[in-house]
């Protein structure tokens, strides 16, 4: 298998990385960089448990190719908070009790994140179509939805 | 009124919940051990066939591959969980039993190298017909799938209570039905995942996603010959395991092997195909039963009867036999109960326990029935379940003691909290509402094997320097929340507050703890983390009392500071005693209290390390009879659902457009937790009525191993769910708690069926609710059509 160099910017560092033309965006972000906050549910993209940012987009990081990410920007979970300051995402889904066993959790996080980038206030539904690429198995999502809906209700203040 | 409690009640975040929301969190795949190897499972590719030979030499020369085993390498011994029943293989050494039954085990430098061996292994089958249905097994002339069981039935259960043929005979009304619903996948996002290693004396550590670390620890010393001692199991966070998860796998116990031979930590992790190979979910279940009631809707007697397809091994089966017979005797008063259970091997892979074990496809038809009834005889289904609910203090006919029971409680809040009385028969045709009960125990009353031993042992050490408290458990945080509420007992118990209470659990070295299974841990490990709390507390004051020279009755903790009643007491020596320790601390001890942090450390400065222990054992429980271990329990929890349906009447999809869910946990430890078991229970059944079926094709395979298309709930799917929590006063719980992780999930699925007839007038004995499936039962009804009863 032909290795290859490639250059990405993952939560804000550079990174300069060696990887063979096989090697997805999950396994690099897992396996060579150690952030292992991106989980893998199912590594054929039907879970969403390995979704992370790429240039602010929601992807399924194990059917994107760690090539795929040359030149590009990835956000992981492990950007998302400020050192021991949580984001309002991650801090209205510990609150609303949005986290049960914790593996959807950071997918869910970040499509979150990528919805309320986009749209202040989405509505339910709105809510509910951009987390519909991420499984749960533990809360049958109603306190997860409270959370977004949460999340943006504090974004929103912060910003105004 | 003042809140009797500080912690408990109360919505307090969980503890694991910040490292999750990062990323902090690990799971059994993000380990990585020094040196590690990586293992791969060569599994069977057909269902049932003899193995002729196995030749690896290929495999174990290729570069990078440090160790193959087949089942000729192994020990001759088989494991399983119920010790009467062990039928398992780590490595098929003979024969395969289904398809993904494991053959042969590679380690090797890294994953690719390892299934590239894979590959290399050449395995002669000598195909055998394979039997993969119910009625296949029990056929005259059917292939024997294990040598042990002659018939293909791993186990059969036959009990009668009370006078069942003399009931019948007084009954106004007696009907029947059938319902059968498809195996079921556990489809927890994180697949089984593991790490061995042994040191150079032996002792072997095992990191794995498991719900019983114990069980885990006495398979795999029994498995690989070691002393218990010997084997240190591991439970890193896991990733949802809902029943699957709880007992040892191929996996583990090849990844010990592995690990044994290469002298090397060696990592394993099934891929999500082989989470479904594996499987140990939800059985198929084909339950028959006839009801009979007085005409004022008094229920006199229930006879039913189950055949489970088990699938090629016992695994929890025995359980699950009993409990989709045991778990009617409640939450009703029901004095004649007759029930045969019988559960047959198949070559498909082997189901287990899954939330709501045995007494899910039981309960749905039961309650299915109820509605039926209570539309012939005229009655309010509700005001027909009223009228026959147990209370506490009542006993039912298979020996089970209602300690608490809050049901009432339950079928009042949904009716009122659901609006049932102006939607009741008022709603348009394709839109229906419908109700059932549900009921399960509150922790399993024995153990898996025999034995008496202790079901949790809990260890409260007090930090030396005073400042908090360690709970020290082997129970098995899975995503329930376990770690919070052993957290908030103790932190009650010691009067300090949450934030100074720590959690270690998921760990053989800190103590006994069966496990997260039959929702035993709130109530057992919460007696147990009592226990030491107050054992710890008992010490320090004991301690603070001879240092102030005061009776210890005078000293209480509340809110972390140190109560003295009668007559005040110079704490100045003490305060300044610590003061002088602590020079230079930002923090220092003020007002005119002593805290916490300054009498436990005292404690400790007279005593040494002060570790409180607790221990929960079930009291003897009822039932004398066969079988009575499975359904016995210190507690029951109960609960009702009302469920809203429109349904398509054209193309016979089911939308179900909300879920009222009561459901009586005794006391609530953490009240978000609770809500939060309630709402996942739901999901899991609507999963199961509408969407959930492992389908096989005709030679064994699993057609659709993935969660793209095994449909599980998403985000779409799942309705808005009201969550009222009804708190009773459990006495055999710890503070008055006790279990809402499965006792939820029973009336889902019969909820749904009852709204869907009410929509359509179709009464539906199959699961899942396909379009298809709905449409043939609302043609089939419309042209059954009797006395126009009907609306529309």
């Amino acid at each position: 298998m032909s290795s290859h160099q490639i250059n990405l910017i993952v939560n804000g560092v550079a990174h300069e990385v060696l990887v063979p033309a096989n090697r997805t965006l999950a396994q690099l972000l897992r396996e060579d960089l150690g952030l292992t906050g991106t989980k893998q549910g199912c590594g054929e993209g039907d879970c969403g448990s390995c979704t992370v940012l790429l240039d602010g987009e929601p992807v399924n990081s194990c059917l994107v190719l760690a090539l795929q990410a040359h030149g590009h920007k990835v956000l992981t979970i492990e950007g998302l908070s400020q050192g021991r300051e949580l984001h309002p995402i991650q801090q209205a889904f510990v609150e609303q009790g949005a986290v049960q066993c914790g593996f959807c959790t950071p997918g869910m996080i970040l499509s979150a994140k990528a919805l309320l980038d986009k749209t202040k206030r989405p509505s339910q539904e709105q809510i509910r179509k951009a987390l519909s690429g991420n499984l749960c198995r533990c809360t049958g999502y109603q306190k997860i939805v409270e959370a977004v809906s949460e999340a943006s209700r504090r974004l929103s203040r912060e910003r105004s | 009124m003042a809140a009797k409690y500080d912690v408990l009640g109360s919505r307090a975040p969980r503890l694991d919940a910040p490292d999750k929301a990062t990323g902090r969190a690990r799971f059994a795949d993000d380990l990585n051990l020094p040196g590690q190897l990586y293992g791969a499972l060569l599994q069977s590719p057909h269902a049932h066939a003899l193995i002729k030979r196995i030749d690896a030499s290929r495999a174990k020369r290729l570069k990078g591959v440090k160790a193959v085993l087949t089942g000729q390498d192994l020990p001759n011994i088989l494991y399983g969980v119920s010790p009467a029943r062990y039928d398992e293989e780590v490595l098929a050494r003979d024969k395969v039993r289904h398809v993904g039954d494991d053959v042969a085990a590679v380690a090797a430098v890294d994953l690719e190298t390892a299934l590239e061996a894979l590959s290399l292994i050449e395995v002669e089958y000598e195909p055998l017909p394979a039997v993969l249905s119910v009625e296949q097994a029990l056929a005259e002339d059917a292939p024997i799938i294990h040598e042990l069981f002659p018939n293909n039935l791993c186990a059969e259960v036959h009990q009668e209570f009370g006078d069942v043929a003399a009931a019948f005979a007084k009954c106004d009304l007696i009907r029947g039905g059938r319902m059968v619903n498809k195996m079921q996948d556990g489809a927890f996002l994180e697949p089984n995942a593991c790490i061995a290693e042994f040191d150079q004396r032996g002792n072997l550590t095992l990191y794995s996603s498991t719900q019983s670390v114990h069980y885990v620890q006495r398979t795999v010393a029994m498995v690989l010959g070691l002393n218990m001692s010997q084997v240190r199991v591991v439970k890193p966070y896991v990733g949802g395991g809902f029943g699957p998860k709880a007992a040892a796998t191929p996996l583990e116990l090849n990844a010990c092997f592995l690990a044994q031979r290469t002298g090397r930590p060696v990592k394993m992790g099934y891929t999500r195909e082989q989470v479904f190979l594996f499987s140990r979910a939800r059985h198929q279940f084909f339950h028959e039963m006839k009801i009979g009631v007085a005409k004022d809707g008094t229920m006199l007697a229930l006879e039913h009867r189950c055949t489970l397809d088990g699938g090629a091994y016992s695994s929890f089966g025995i359980a699950t036999v009993y409990y989709a017979g045991s778990l009617l005797g409640g939450p009703y008063k029901l004095p004649n109960m007759k029930y045969d259970g019988y559960r047959v091997f198949t070559n498909k892979p082997a189901c287990g326990a899954q939330r709501g074990h045995g007494g899910v496809i039981a309960r749905a038809l039961f309650e299915q029935q109820l509605d039926l009834i209570a539309r012939e005889l005229g009655m309010d289904p509700i005001a027909l379940r009223l009228k026959n609910i147990m209370q506490a203090g009542d006993v039912t006919c298979n020996d089970l003691n209602m300690s608490s029971l809050g049901m009432r409680e339950c079928l009042e809040a949904v009716q009122g909290g659901s609006g049932w009385s102006g939607k009741r028969g008022r709603l348009s045709r394709g839109r229906g509402i419908g109700m059932a009960s549900g009921f399960f125990v509150s922790g399993a009353g024995y153990p898996i094997y025999r034995s008496d031993t202790y079901h949790a042992t809990v260890t409260v050490k007090v930090q030396e320097d005073g400042g908090g408290v360690k709970v020290l458990t082997g129970a098995a945080e899975i995503g329930q929340g376990s770690d919070t509420t052993m957290a908030m007992i103790a932190a009650e118990t010691l009067g300090i507050p949450l934030s100074d209470v720590r959690v270690e659990s998921g760990d053989t070295d800190l103590g006994i703890d069966l496990g997260a299974y039959s929702s035993r841990t709130t109530l057992m490990t919460g007696h147990a983390t009592k226990e030491a709390a107050e054992d710890a507390r008992e010490q320090i004051l004991q301690a603070l009392a001879e240092e102030l020279g005061v009776v210890r009755g005078r000293l209480s903790v509340k809110r972390g500071r140190v109560k003295i009643a009668g007559k005040p007491v110079d704490i100045g020596p003490l305060r300044a005693r610590y003061l002088k320790e602590h020079r230079g601390w930002t923090d220092q001890p003020t007002g005119k209290e002593l805290s916490f942090r300054e009498a436990a450390r005292v404690a400790y400065l007279r005593r040494g390390t002060i570790v409180g222990t607790g221990k929960y054992k079930p009291p003897v429980l009822g039932g004398k009879y066969k079988g009575a271990a499975v359904g016995t329990s210190p507690a029951y929890g109960c609960s009702a659902q009302v469920a809203e349906v429109s349904v398509d009447l054209e193309t016979g999809q089911v939308f179900v457009e909300n879920i009222t869910d009561a459901h009586d946990c005794g006391q609530a430890i953490n009240r978000t937790s609770v809500e939060a078991q309630m709402e996942g229970s739901v999901s899991m059944g609507l999963g199961e009525a509408l969407f959930e079926e492992v389908k096989f094709d005709a030679n064994g395979r699993v057609l659709n191993p993935s969660l793209g298309e095994y449909h599980i709930p998403t985000i779409m799917d799942m309705p808005q769910m009201k969550c009222i929590v009804v708190e009773s006063n459990e006495p055999n719980g710890p503070y008055g708690a006790k279990e809402v992780g499965e006792g939820a999930i029973m009336p889902t699925i019969p909820a749904i069926l009852n709204a869907v007839y009410d929509a359509t007038g179709a009464v539906i004995d199959e699961l899942p609710l396909t379009p298809e499936r709905v449409l043939a039962a609302i043609k089939k009804a419309s042209q059954n059509k009797k006395g126009g009863r009907r609306k529309g």
